[in-house]
Formats: C-alpha cells, sequence, structure tokens
C-alpha cells in the first residue's frame, strides 16, 4: 500500500499536470468530434443514426457566410499585425535603447490598455467612433476593427520585443561596431537578426490575439463579420459543423507552425 | 506567444539596459521610433477612454430617447451603481473564484513543467498552448454543450450526489468554470516562466532542511515564484471581470450576469443606455486599475511596467 502512495506523491506534479493538459484539450476535442456530425438542424446533438460524416470537411465553405467570416478575419489579423508589428518594435526600440524625456510616461501608456479590461476598450472605441470620428467620414466596419486591433496588438509586441532586446549581449553589437564602424550596418547585420525571432514571436502573438478577439470586435465592427462573430451569432441555431472544421484547422495550422519554429530554432542553436 | 505572454508576466530576465552606445544620447532618433505608436495610442486610446469619461456624464433629453447632451452629471454613476451594484459584485466574485481555481489548476502543472517534464517540456508549453488556436467562442460553446442538462458531466455528478440542482449551466457554476478554463493559460506561462528561472538545488535544499513537502513549497517554492504568481493572478483576473461572453454562453437569463452583460445591453439593447454603460466601463476600469496598482504596490513588481 504505501508503495502505491509513494509512487503517486512522487509523480503528483506531473499526474496532475496531465490531467490538466487534457482537460485543456476537452473542448477541442468536442469541436473535433462535432466536425463529423451528420445532423438534421442543428449541430447540438449527434446523430448517432446516421454516424460519422465527412461531408463538412470536403465542403468546409458550404454553410452560408462561413468562409467570407473566415477571410475577413484574417484580412484584419494580417493587417493589424504588419502595423502592430512595426509601430511596436520602434516603441521597443526607443524604449530599450534610448533615454529621452517622457519614457517612465511611455511606459505606463502601453501598460495601461494591457490592464484594461476588453470590455471598456471596445466601450470607448464605439463612442469615439460614433460620436466623434464618424465627422470625418469613419464608419463602423472593417476599417474600425483592423484600428482596434492595431491598438491592443501593440502593447503586447512592445513587451516581446522589448524582452528581447533586454536579453541581447551588447558585446556582439559593440563587435558589431569595431568590424563594420557604421551604425546603419552593425544594426541590420548585427542587431536586426538578432532581435528577428523576438519580433516574429510578437506578430504571432499579434495575430492570434486579433483573430480571435470576440469583445472588442463586437463593440466596433457594425455589420462587418469576422469568425469569432460570425460562431457567436449563429450559437442559438447551432453552430454549422463547418465551423468546426475551420476552427479545428486553425488549430492544427498553428500547432504545426510552432512546431516548425521550435524546430528551426533548435537546429540553428546546434 | 509564449515568449509575449511570459514576459507581459514581468518574467522575462531583468538584465541592466545593454551599454551606451553611440545612439543613446541622440534623443531625436527616440522620438522618431516613438512617436507613430505613441500617436496610435494616445488617438486611439487616450482619446476614447476620455470620449468615454465625458459620455458618462452627458444627460439624456428628456423625451428624445437615445439623443444626449454635454453635461457634467454625475447622477448617471449614482443610478447605474445601485441599480447594477449585483452584477459588479458577481463579476469581482466570480473573477475572483475563477483566478483561485486557475492558480490551484495552473500551478502543478507549471511545476511539472519547470522541474520533473525534462524533454517533454517544449511538448508539454505546446499543449498548454494549443488549444488556444481554436477559437475562443467555439471552445467556450463546446463547453456549453459538454456541461448541459443531460450531458455527460451533469449525469456523473448527479448520479454521484454532487449536484443538488441537478444543472451545471444556467448556474454560477458553469460560468466560473467557463472563465477558469478560458484563462488558465495566462496563469499557467508566468508561473512557469518565474519556476523555470528558480534554481532546482534551493528546492531540493529546502526539502532537505524541512523534510516536508508542503513546508517546502509555502517557504521556499511559493516565494520563488512570486512574481510569476502576480503576473498571473492579475492576467486572469483582469479579463474575467469584464467578461461577458461565458456568463452569456453558459450562464443564465438573470441570475448569473456580470457587469460586462449589463455594458454589452446598455449600449446595443437599452435605447438611451450610453451614459449608463459609459460610467460602469469607466467604474470598472477605475476598480481594476486602482487593485492592479495596490496589487503591484503591495507585492513590489515593478517588473510590469
Amino acid at each position: 500500500m504505501s508503495t502505491v502512495k509513494d509512487w503517486v506523491r512522487t509523480r503528483f506534479a506531473m499526474i496532475s499536470a496531465i490531467l490538466v493538459l487534457l482537460y485543456l484539450f476537452v473542448p477541442v476535442a468536442y469541436t473535433f468530434v462535432f466536425s463529423f456530425n451528420d445532423y438534421r438542424k442543428s449541430n447540438i446533438v449527434w446523430n448517432s443514426a446516421a454516424g460519422p460524416t465527412l461531408k463538412h470537411w470536403k465542403d468546409p465553405c458550404g454553410a452560408p457566410g462561413v468562409c467570407d467570416a473566415l477571410l475577413t478575419s484574417i484580412q484584419i489579423g494580417a493587417i493589424a499585425t504588419v502595423v502592430a508589428t512595426v509601430l511596436g518594435t520602434m516603441l521597443a526600440f526607443a524604449l530599450v535603447r534610448h533615454r529621452f524625456r517622457g519614457r517612465a510616461t511611455s511606459n505606463v501608456l502601453i501598460f495601461i490598455p494591457m490592464a484594461t479590461p476588453e470590455i471598456v476598450l471596445g466601450a470607448s472605441l464605439l463612442t469615439i467612433f460614433v460620436q466623434g470620428f464618424s465627422r470625418f467620414g469613419l464608419r463602423l466596419g472593417f476599417w474600425t476593427i483592423v484600428i482596434a486591433h492595431i491598438m491592443f496588438c501593440i502593447s503586447f509586441v512592445v513587451v516581446t520585443v522589448k524582452a528581447r532586446l533586454q536579453s541581447l549581449d551588447p558585446r556582439l553589437e559593440e563587435a558589431g561596431q569595431d568590424l563594420y564602424a557604421g551604425p546603419g550596418g552593425t544594426f541590420w547585420r548585427v542587431t536586426f537578426p538578432l532581435v528577428l525571432p523576438g519580433i516574429v514571436g510578437a506578430a504571432m502573438l499579434a495575430f492570434s490575439l486579433s483573430f480571435d478577439d470576440f469583445i472588442i470586435t463586437n463593440f466596433v465592427s457594425g455589420d462587418e463579420t469576422t469568425f469569432p462573430k460570425f460562431v457567436y451569432v449563429s450559437y442559438l441555431r447551432g453552430i454549422p459543423a463547418q465551423a468546426n472544421v475551420i476552427g479545428f484547422s486553425m488549430f492544427v495550422i498553428a500547432v504545426a507552425l510552432v512546431v516548425a519554429g521550435q524546430t528551426i530554432g533548435n537546429a540553428r542553436r546546434k | 506567444m509564449t515568449a509575449g505572454v511570459a514576459h507581459v508576466a514581468g518574467a522575462g530576465p531583468d538584465l541592466p539596459d545593454p551599454v551606451p552606445s553611440a545612439g543613446r544620447t541622440r534623443s531625436l532618433t527616440a522620438y522618431l521610433l516613438l512617436l507613430p505608436g505613441a500617436l496610435w495610442l494616445i488617438v486611439f486610446f487616450v482619446v476614447p477612454l476620455a470620449q468615454l469619461f465625458t459620455v458618462s456624464l452627458q444627460s439624456g433629453f428628456p423625451g428624445y430617447p437615445g439623443y444626449y447632451y454635454r453635461d457634467v452629471n454625475f447622477g448617471t454613476y449614482a443610478s447605474a451603481l445601485t441599480e447594477f451594484a449585483g452584477h459588479f459584485g458577481r463579476s469581482l466574485l466570480y473573477a475572483g473564484l475563477a483566478t483561485l481555481f486557475a492558480f490551484v489548476l495552473a500551478y502543478p502543472l507549471a511545476y511539472a513543467m519547470a522541474f520533473r517534464a525534462g524533454r517533454w517540456r517544449n511538448f508539454m508549453m505546446i499543449c498548454v498552448i494549443a488549444p488556444f488556436f481554436t477559437s475562443f467562442i467555439l471552445r467556450t460553446i463546446a463547453w456549453r454543450q459538454i456541461l448541459a442538462d443531460n450531458g455527460p458531466v451533469a449525469d456523473t455528478l448527479t448520479f454521484l450526489h454532487l449536484l443538488p440542482g441537478g444543472r451545471i449551466t444556467e448556474t454560477w457554476m458553469a460560468v466560473v468554470a467557463g472563465l477558469t478554463y478560458n484563462f488558465l493559460p495566462f496563469m499557467v506561462l508566468p508561473i512557469y516562466a518565474s519556476l523555470e528561472r528558480a534554481d532546482a538545488r534551493v528546492i531540493e535544499a529546502g526539502g532537505d532542511l524541512y523534510a516536508n513537502g508542503f513546508t517546502t513549497f509555502r517557504t521556499v517554492t511559493l516565494p520563488m515564484s512570486m512574481p510569476g504568481v502576480i503576473a498571473g493572478t492579475l492576467l486572469t483576473f483582469i479579463p474575467a471581470a469584464g467578461d461577458y461572453v461565458n456568463a452569456e454562453l453558459l450562464g443564465s437569463d438573470r441570475s448569473t450576469k456580470m457587469v460586462g452583460n449589463v455594458i454589452e445591453s446598455q449600449f446595443f439593447k437599452v435605447l438611451g443606455g450610453f451614459p449608463t454603460a459609459a460610467a460602469l466601463s469607466f467604474t470598472l476600469m477605475a476598480i481594476i486599475l486602482a487593485m492592479v496598482f495596490l496589487y503591484i504596490r503591495r507585492f513590489g513588481t515593478e517588473e510590469l511596467l
């Protein structure tokens, strides 16, 4: 008896870790299983009479609107990621590499959006878009979503790139300056390549934040429909299984990218 | 994603800034680098917040719902806070419970990843992040079906006499469970990041000295991971307190609504609800920022800023 107890005690952390990981995957598994459901009216109850079907996988755009929403989300994510990554990286360089008046204020300006609940960000953007910026001809829709996503992604890009910049060995850049002599050459040939993994990570983080955002998007989107909004709006009728197909595929693609990134990283280190 | 979340967590390496180089003194470059991003944040974060504040003070034209005029009317705050005090309390309570449960679930996982996983560490890290690439709304709706009446979880718990009401969805339990699930990685990653930097030998030494697992945990392991725990609790509590999706999808029509639900419905479903929604948003933000700064001051993590 005591040996069983010991076995559990020494492995307590690992056993609970595995249980928690399984728990994390429960709804993903549900999404996957119900992408094969041959349902009649709504994809809520498993239709055991018909058995699993591949028809939703063969026709992922079969549900009206689902692929339009997906395309909108990808476009918004791409634009927001590029702009937020450029602006955020510039901010990170300014904050880590320069001392200037207003540096502390800038740090606070970057931190506060991350500490503000999304609903407050969405609410404040909605009021300014409706009561202020509409004067300039800005209507709720695609571009207001892009603007909002860039805003909340910037801070996350800054902290990610900043972490990478702060951990750089300054001697590498000094060596670069000794060898190349020009600050431009040092930057593009030494600093930038060293910071690049941080920038790529920041861009991936920004894209995933943008792609999955619902709360802020819901406030500023008007009639535009993104993928999360499509799913949310259609849940009462039951989500079409095509959304499960797309949701699960995004999961597979993202995991593949992460694994590829780690493999490349490991290969480089060797 | 990992690096980002981990550092938001304030868990990144706290190395001194690199040696001053030629660029450091040229503040013009600094301002040019700073300007576009800072302007974006000012125009689309600071200005909208200021606008939200003025909206919260606006008054409605009597007899014309949906029309407002500029005013300094703090009455909206008083009436909104009295009317929706219950929703505020629920938001803070549910977010607090979700943060507690997330901590209990996250700590063993982060500990195992940092000290027990060995070559499985990267694999486990991917497993923590991976579920979050399936849309958050899709996963929450999946929970709705899994926890549904006559679903596997509700049936099992009823069979074990652990569920007196007979149902999970449409109760506070489902809302708290949903919040716990959705923000769990934000608790795991910072705790992991700070444990990973801790020296395993210190913990072993603690084990040798105290010879009691719990005492070692309380006096050695937990203090070493405090920066991660603080960051994790903030990263879980803040979004949970402002969330309305879990309460909307997993909760009931009335008794489990949070302040986020009120803000959303005042904006979109109640004509003339803008000032009330703005006042509630502003109060929520003020409460959360005050808590964040008190919390950071109490535990002294300047690293976050």
